[in-house]
């Protein structure tokens, strides 16, 4: 596993912002994300969450504060000021992002395996044969059948594809990833095995993730902690289970109160 | 109040009160500045009528409720974690080596088998696998949960069998301080009789517990004080 | 200016293009000669051959050819084929320049699809013509992106392209055209060349210029310049062999193609640079059908 200073925080988000024009994205946001935490952004569409998870994550360049990253050579270092190249090794090495539409995180005209090993041969992986064990390896991580490693993930069903994106992503064990909506777009029952896999492998590996999501019942089950956001600000933030049972912001209750019992 | 070394949960003046902003922001008061102390050792059952504030209270000292005043302080090793202002990561670890809970509504995660979910908490305070779910099996025995369930996930278990898992949980780690919310509903004589033994030695071996039954049978065998809640809500 | 001689058309300057353009492709030249293996963007012109027949090429050599120099022009390896045939005349009507079959006698040679099989020298240069030369097009259609993983040295995903052809063949497929590492820096595409002409491209003492016509791009290896083709360290780059001589000059050493000589299907393996083979054969080397008393028929 990764070697964290177990002394400072993973991530510290300060004042971020990010307005388009006149229209606010997100505004005013900070926090700290510590080793291993698992960080949930809910809110509803326009509520900013996938704003702030882009600039979070230096897809968007925010229009104001700062993303600082525990790098393991230099503490904690403001993301937009490195360079370009710093920051895209970042992006694939100690980072993953896994996208909403696992399409957008995969490339899809090469094989499982290929897609999986790309990010070692990115960081100079030349052996052939270490390059497929491994990446064998996470696709069972993953519980994808390893004799499907070379088929091409048109194949793949919705779920598997969103499967095959996180084993692209963990393949580096990166100590931070980025999930957009990871279980939407698929079946419930596809979404729960998915879930399960989550939280396994989060707990395995010991990675700090943030996840946006709509979906309560995704962070009940993933987050530790909870933010939720409003109109692009944060209006509640705390323990998962304290928000989600004893929500103090009007705007918090009635989003808890929305979901239909089953 | 005093901290002498045996007490292990000190609640100070504490406020709760609930503004429910969906319905037109009707507040709704619980406790305006109660005191509690838990020491070693004891079993305090929470007395009061329904709708007193009793879960409510044992809520806010596991950090799932939120205090609009006041403090609740557990001893953690050494220190003391201040519930009120913690942040998350802290009450997480508290909860995982320190406070264990069983509420009356068990909400588990679905889909893990029975054994693995009861030697989870093991296994989370760094217990090796094959020990944990060595230690959850003779508890689920204990609690006569039948082997041949194990491997299924509680979803699909009567409300007495899904309260027993619930009760391995709390029971597998020797907590410090256990918070149990009613751990006896909807179980059998037998199995209450089970349930008491766990608790009773629990409190034998040093733990501070703090709980509401509703059985006065139960009351009586685990009490080793009342707090009556309305007692202390008119005296605060 | 000196005037023209030799059958040069009037009315052309000098190799065609104007000398501004020449001075601009000259400019672009010498940048892709400092920055080795890198694609310099330029002002490709208007050419009296349509795009996918050498432009970049041409212009490259239109823009270096001096009134002493000796041209060769090679297509798939031979002087004779309609291409090298059309382009020599080319410069031979508009510059007015010595051409030559004789590698060992050229200044400067322009190919398509292969690589002299003698060695070159450092007084010589070669100018590829390159249809596609971005490496990384096969993967990724937007040029703002590739300019940029050039930039970086991201090129992490062509290994992905080796370990797809490994894992649906076997081995990497790739068997021209295949990528190749400049100086250890940027990753280039040497043509349509045979990968088994890669060894060639390296170290090499001439001169080796990329023209794109229809991309607009030029790059260049400088002499002595190391040019390493991309492998595994468990699949490493190999080239490939013929179990059998060329026919003609019997050379077992040279890229041979395969050549149905009558109506029956008979098949002839000859040596593809004509120039070579020739070379062989005047110095008294022949091959299995080439034997004086049998006739190659």
């Amino acid at each position: 596993m990764s070697a964290n200073r177990q002394d400072g925080p993973l991530l510290r988000v300060a004042g971020l912002g990010r307005d388009y024009g006149r229209i606010v994205g997100c505004r005013e946001v900070s926090f700290e994300l510590w080793p291993g935490e698992v960080l949930g952004i809910v809110g509803e569409s326009g509520s900013g969450k996938t704003t702030l998870l882009k600039c979070a994550s230096a897809q968007l360049e925010p229009t104001a504060g700062t993303v600082k990253f525990d790098m393991r050579a230099r503490g904690l270092t403001d993301i937009w000021g490195l360079s370009e190249a710093e920051r895209r090794m970042l992006m694939r090495t100690d980072w993953g992002i896994v996208h909403q539409n696992p399409r957008d995180g995969l490339r899809l005209g090469v094989s499982a395996g290929a897609n999986v090993g790309e990010r070692l041969m990115a960081v100079g992986a030349r052996h052939y044969g270490e390059i497929r064990r491994e990446a064998s390896h996470w696709l069972g991580r993953v519980e994808i059948d390893t004799g499907r490693m070379d088929d091409l993930p048109e194949t793949f069903s919705g779920g598997m594809l969103q499967r095959l994106q996180i084993a692209r992503n963990l393949v580096t064990r990166p100590r931070l990833v980025f999930m957009d909506e990871p279980t939407s777009g698929l079946d419930v029952s596809v979404q729960a095995r998915l879930l399960d896999l989550l939280r396994g492998l989060v707990a395995d590996l010991g990675v700090a993730c943030i996840v946006v999501t709509h979906d309560l019942g995704v962070v009940r089950l993933l987050a530790h902690r909870l933010m939720v956001m409003h109109r692009g600000r944060v209006v509640e933030h705390g323990l998962t289970d304290q928000v989600l049972d004893d929500p103090q912001h009007a705007y918090t209750q009635l989003l808890v109160s929305s979901i239909l019992p089953v | 109040m005093n901290q002498a070394p045996e007490t292990m949960v000190i609640v100070e003046r504490l406020v709760k009160r609930f503004t429910l902003h969906v319905q037109g922001g009707v507040m709704v008061p619980v406790f305006d500045g109660i005191d509690l102390a838990v020491a070693r050792g004891e079993c305090i059952v929470l007395g009061g009528p329904s709708g007193a504030g009793k879960s409510t209270l044992l809520r806010a000292v596991y950090g799932n409720y939120l205090p609009q005043g006041g403090r609740i302080r557990v001893r953690d090793g050494e220190g003391w974690v201040d519930v009120t202002g913690a942040e998350p990561r802290a009450i997480l670890q508290l909860r995982r080596r320190t406070l264990g809970y069983v509420s009356q509504f068990l909400r588990v995660i679905p889909r893990v088998p029975t054994l693995d979910l009861v030697a989870a908490p093991l296994t989370d305070a760094g217990v090796r696998p094959a020990a944990a779910r060595e230690r959850a099996a003779a508890l689920l025995d204990t609690l006569n949960i039948p082997a041949r369930l194990w491997a299924l996930p509680p979803a699909t278990f009567s409300g007495g069998e899904q309260q027993r898992v619930n009760i391995a949980r709390s029971f597998v780690v020797d907590y410090p301080i256990l918070l149990l919310d009613e751990p006896t509903a909807s179980l059998d004589a037998d199995n209450r009789q089970v349930v008491v033994a766990l608790i009773e030695a629990a409190r034998a071996r040093g733990a501070a517990i703090l709980g509401i039954f509703h059985d006065a049978e139960v009351r009586r065998a685990l009490a080793t004080r009342v707090f009556d809640i309305e007692a202390a809500k008119a005296a605060a | 200016m000196t005037t023209a001689d030799d059958g040069r058309l009037a009315g052309y300057n000098f190799a065609y293009l104007d000398e501004q353009t020449k001075r601009m492709i000259r400019r672009a030249v010498l940048k892709a000669v400092a920055i080795p293996g890198h694609q310099v963007p330029f002002g490709s012109r208007e050419m009296p051959l349509p795009y996918g027949w050498g432009t970049g090429g041409i212009q490259v050599t239109a823009s270096i050819l001096g009134p002493r120099d000796v041209l060769k022009v090679i297509d798939q390896g031979a002087d004779d084929t309609t291409n090298a045939v059309s382009i020599r005349r080319f410069f031979a009507l508009t510059a007015g320049v010595a051409t030559t079959e004789k590698t060992t006698e050229a200044t400067i040679v322009q190919t398509r699809h292969r690589v002299p099989e003698t060695r070159l020298t450092e007084r010589q240069i070669l100018v590829y013509q390159v249809p596609i030369p971005e490496p990384l097009r096969w993967l990724e259609p937007s040029e703002v992106e590739t300019r940029k993983m050039h930039a970086l040295a991201e090129y992490g995903v062509m290994h992905v392209r080796l370990y797809e052809d490994i894992a649906q063949h076997g081995r990497i497929a790739q068997t021209y055209d295949y990528p190749v590492e400049v100086a250890g820096r940027y990753l280039m595409r040497p043509s349509p060349v045979p990968k088994f002409d890669n060894p060639k491209l390296d170290n090499c003492p001439a001169l080796q210029l990329f023209g794109a016509g229809r991309e607009k791009r030029i790059y260049a290896v400088p002499p002595y310049t190391r040019v390493k083709s991309l492998d595994f360290d468990d699949h490493p780059f190999s080239v490939e062999g013929w179990d059998r001589a060329c026919g003609l000059c019997g050379s077992t050493e040279s890229y041979l193609d395969e050549m149905i000589v009558d109506d029956e299907g008979r098949r002839l393996f000859v040596c593809s640079d004509t120039d070579y083979c020739g070379q062989r054969q005047a110095a008294g080397h022949r091959g299995p059908a080439n034997a004086p008393k049998e006739a190659a028929e």
